[in-house]
Order: C-alpha cells, then structure tokens, then sequence
C-alpha cells in the first residue's frame, strides 16, 4: 500500500453523549479514491467530518482517539489550516449565492482576504474549472451569479472551489445523491481524473458507485468499521459476513 | 337532483370567495379615505417655500416646515446610528445561538421591549436623558426612537438570517474561512436585503412617532442641528400646530402630515424594492 496521508487511530466520535463513531481505524492511501459506504446512519459522514474537524462544530460534538494528517496530529493543528488542506464538497450543491462563478471559486481566498494579482486569479479560477470539467460550460459567463447553473454544474463548482485551495484531500459526501444520472457520470469520470494528482475520500451509499471509482473501499456498520481493504477484494471475496449481506442487498 | 347539489356547491364556493375579495377590499378603504383626506387638504400648501422656509408667526400667511423636516432626517440619523449596529448584533447573536438561557431572555426582553408604549418609552428616556443632562435635546429624542427601532431591526435581522441554510456557513467554513470572516461575508450579504428592508421600515415607523418626542425632542421653531438642544420634527410640529388656534397653522400642519404620509409611503415603497431586487436565491 502506498504511503498514508490521513490516517486514524482509535477515532471514537460523539453528538452529546452519544457515541457515533467507534474506536475506528484506518489509513487512506495517497492520490487514490477511497470509498466510505454503509447504510444511513452508520456514521459515514461523521467519520469526513472528523477529518477537516467540520464534526467539532455541532453543539456538544466531541472526539476521542486520534488523526494524523501526514504523521502530524490534527488536533495540534489549527482547524483553519486543516481545512485549506482538506477540502469538501457536500451532498447538495451549495455555491455562495451573492457570488459569481468567479468569485465563488476563488472564495477561499477572497473570504481570507489573501490578496492575489488579477492575471494570478485568472489562471486559478481557468486551472480549477478546467479541473472540475466546467470550464468550457462557463468560460464565458464567468461573471453571472453560481447560482444560475443547474444542480450537476453547480456541484462542478463547488469542487472547483475546493480545488482551488490546492488542497492534499477532498472529502466528498455523496457528492451526487442530489444529481441526475448523467451528471452523476460526469462527476465520477471527474473524480478519476482528480485521483492522479489529489487524494479522495468520497462517502457514498450507492456501492455501484464504491465499486466503479474507488481503489480502496471501508464498510462501516452502526458507526463500527467492519472492513477495509482493496475494492475489487471487497466486493468479489468479502471476508467478513456483515459486508457481504450488505453487497448483496439483504440489508442497508 | 345530483346536479343541483353541485351547482348549489358552486354558488358557495363563489360566494366564500367574492366575500373574501369584498373584506380585502373594504380593508383598504380607510387606507385611501386617510390619503384623500390628508391630500385633498395639505396639497394646496405644497410649494418651494414650504420646504425651503421656516414656519411664520400666527396670522401670517405662507411659511414653510423646514424646522419640521431637518429635525425628522436629525431624528432619524441620530436613531439609525444606535438602533442599526445594536439590532444587528442581537439579530445576529439570536439567529446564530437560538437555544440556551441567555438567547431565551434576550429574546423575550426585545419582544417585550416592541410591545412597550412608545409613550413609555418617551417618558423612561425622558428621565434617563433629559433629566441626566439638564433639557430637551435631539440626542435624546434619538435614543427615545432608537429604542423603537431595535427591536424592528433585532427580529428583522433573526428572521432573514434564520433562513440562510447552514449548508452556506459550512460551505465557507470548509474552505478554512474564520468564523469571523464567514459571519461578515458570507452569511450578512446573503441576508442583506431581508435586514435593509427591516431598518427601512423601522425608520419609516419612527418617522411617525410623535409621543416619545414630547418629551425628549420637544420640538424648536428654528432649524437646529446640535444634538443638545431641542429640536422639531413633523410629527410634533403637526400636533402643535394642529392644536393651535390658527387657521394658517392649521394649514401648515395639513401640509406636513401629508409631507410625512409621502415619506413613509416612499420608504415602505423602497423596501419592496429592496426585497425584489436584492433578494438572493439559494
């Protein structure tokens, strides 16, 4: 396996006193998919959330155990910094309605007030754009409000604008369960052009999807990690009993 | 048989309907009978001079309210001052903690705050100011009308920022945006318009207000722009000369109700504007 860049140590998470996520361990290859796939509720997305610490945000949310972002642990470093590292992209679409598509890829730096050259942005929004496989779409209507786009586009945006920060991950949580089938396509081909150069951590339900894009797959049941390992593994000779009712539809 | 149970029903529908058309209607007839009224009678004293010159001395004709309208806009500069970036913070604060002790009080205290006479409201800032700083005095007229406008602004502000979906403040926060940052550039522009529109309607509201500045504006026949000196305003030249026993007054004091009427009238106008033409789709 190639070299880990974000990995957890015994990573428990609670709402309250409530516990979501438990005692989890993993590591996520570098510049490879990995897929997190369970049914609703498992913890799936709390599991993301922990790892740009979205999830310490919720009222009462708390972790245990520990994330290391390449060897460094995450709670040294200050959230701020960890989510410039590690980008998301959400499960609807949510570009900054007062903004242009413009303006909204460039919002991690202009919300940061980092100061860029004109000619400077100009190159980040085309590079971003044509990363996210919108820019022949939008070049020329750049100045027009995100909004406008349709709902598969604007998730285009919103991956450009994660994009944009040069992030190391991008955490996707079922980027497409809000989008039609054709713009699903679309973002999957997107992501396995991504893969090459920026590590993905994509939640998703759908396991056709798991199974399509991703090198790596984690089970996750009742906020446990059942297994983890190589995709066409998982999926072909499941070792565990859990994961393969799952594949196979029984439950989830 | 049959068919005459339907018609019947028909007919009921039509009849619960055109009465509903019927009492909207009849509700907006006291609305147009006020600005007949006020027009039919204040038109003739419109001219230049009425808002270019101060009020003559009774038996004279002619004069203008220009005392009137500067202490109004003084009122109104001095009120939005206090009451904008006050109502703005606690909007702000109650739509972004909604539950706990403290947002329960506070909330509480602002509702109880716009259900308070505004007379009361005249005579608390009449003992806390005028009294503290020895007379009558804009500054104290605007702290009286302030108190009028914040919670207008508070609930306003709440409101339109409570419908901001949380999926924009975590889009902001995930890009590594300070909370800070995502608060005044993210989640305020995007609920811009709702909070213009609540601070348009509060100034058009106070624009009116005519109790709490007995006490505290008290009214000037000069045009006076220090903040410790008494000051005029529409509504109070309006009540004063209306309660005078000259005819030229009574004259000037229709004029100015229907100069007010026009402001408040402009600004409700504005504040549709506001909200057709800022309003952000999400």
């Amino acid at each position: 396996m190639e070299s880990a860049i974000l990995k957890t140590e015994n990573l428990s998470a609670f709402f309250g006193s409530q516990c979501v996520i438990k005692s989890v361990n993993l590591e996520f290859p570098k510049n490879n998919v990995t897929a997190i796939m369970g049914p609703s509720g498992c913890g799936k997305t709390t599991l993301i959330r922990c790892m740009n610490r979205m999830h310490e945000l919720v009222p009462g949310a708390s972790t245990s155990g520990k994330i290391l972002l390449n060897d460094e642990d995450l709670n040294a470093i200050n959230p701020i910094l960890v989510r410039r590292k590690v980008g998301m992209v959400f499960q609807r679409p949510n570009p900054f309605p007062t903004m242009s598509i413009y303006d909204n890829v460039i919002a991690g730096y202009k919300l940061n007030g980092i100061r860029k050259k004109r000619a400077e942005f100009d190159r980040i929004v085309e590079e971003s754009l044509k990363k996210a496989a919108l820019w022949d779409e939008v070049k020329n209507t750049l100045h027009r409000k995100g909004t406008f786009l349709s709902g598969g586009q604007q998730q285009r945006l919103c991956i450009a604008r994660a994009l944009a920060m040069n992030p190391e991950a991008i955490l996707l949580d079922e980027p497409t369960s809000a989008l039609d089938p054709k713009a699903t396509s679309l973002i999957e081909e997107l992501i396995g052009e991504l893969e090459k150069s920026i590590t993905i951590i994509i939640v998703t339900h759908n396991t056709a999807q798991a199974a399509r894009i991703s090198e790596y797959t984690a089970f996750m049941y009742l906020g446990e990690m059942v297994e983890f390992g190589n995709t066409e593994k998982l999926f072909t000779v499941p070792k565990h009993k859990k994961t393969e009712e799952y594949l196979t539809g029984k439950f989830g | 048989m049959v068919d005459n149970g339907v018609s019947f029903r028909i007919f009921k529908d039509n009849l619960f309907k055109w009465s509903l058309v019927l009492v909207s209607f009849l509700a907006t007839v006291p609305l147009f009978l006020i600005l007949f009224y006020v027009a039919k009678n204040g038109i003739s004293s419109f001219s230049w001079t009425f808002i270019t010159h101060l009020p003559k001395p009774p038996g004279e004709a002619g004069g203008g309210i220009l005392n009137g309208i500067v202490g109004t806009l003084l009122l109104i500069g001095w009120s939005s001052l206090l009451s904008i970036p006050l109502g703005i913070t606690l909007g702000l604060y109650l739509s972004e903690f909604r539950e706990g002790f403290f947002s329960y009080w506070v909330r509480l205290c602002i509702d109880v705050l716009q259900g308070t006479p505004s007379v009361v409201i005249g005579i608390v800032a009449y003992a806390w100011i005028v009294i503290t700083m020895g007379g009558f005095s804009l500054f104290s007229g605007g702290v009286a009308l302030s108190l009028i406008m914040v919670p207008m602004i508070v609930k306003a502000t709440e409101e339109t920022l409570k419908l901001i979906p949380s999926a924009l403040k975590e889009a902001s926060l995930a890009l590594g945006v300070s909370y800070s940052k995502t608060i005044f550039k993210v989640i305020i522009p995007s609920g811009l318009s709702g909070i213009v529109t609540g601070i348009l309607l509060g100034v058009a509201r106070v624009a009116g207000e005519t109790a709490p500045l007995l006490f505290t504006a008290f009214g000037n026949p000069f045009v006076n722009w220090n903040p410790l000196k008494p000051v005029s305003a529409l509504p109070i030249l309006i009540f004063n000369y209306a309660s005078s026993p000259f005819p030229e007054w009574h004259q000037l004091a229709w004029g100015a109700s229907l100069f007010l009427v026009t402001i408040v009238l402009l600004l409700n106008a504005v504040s549709r504007v506001v909200i057709r033409k800022w309003k952000v789709q999400f």
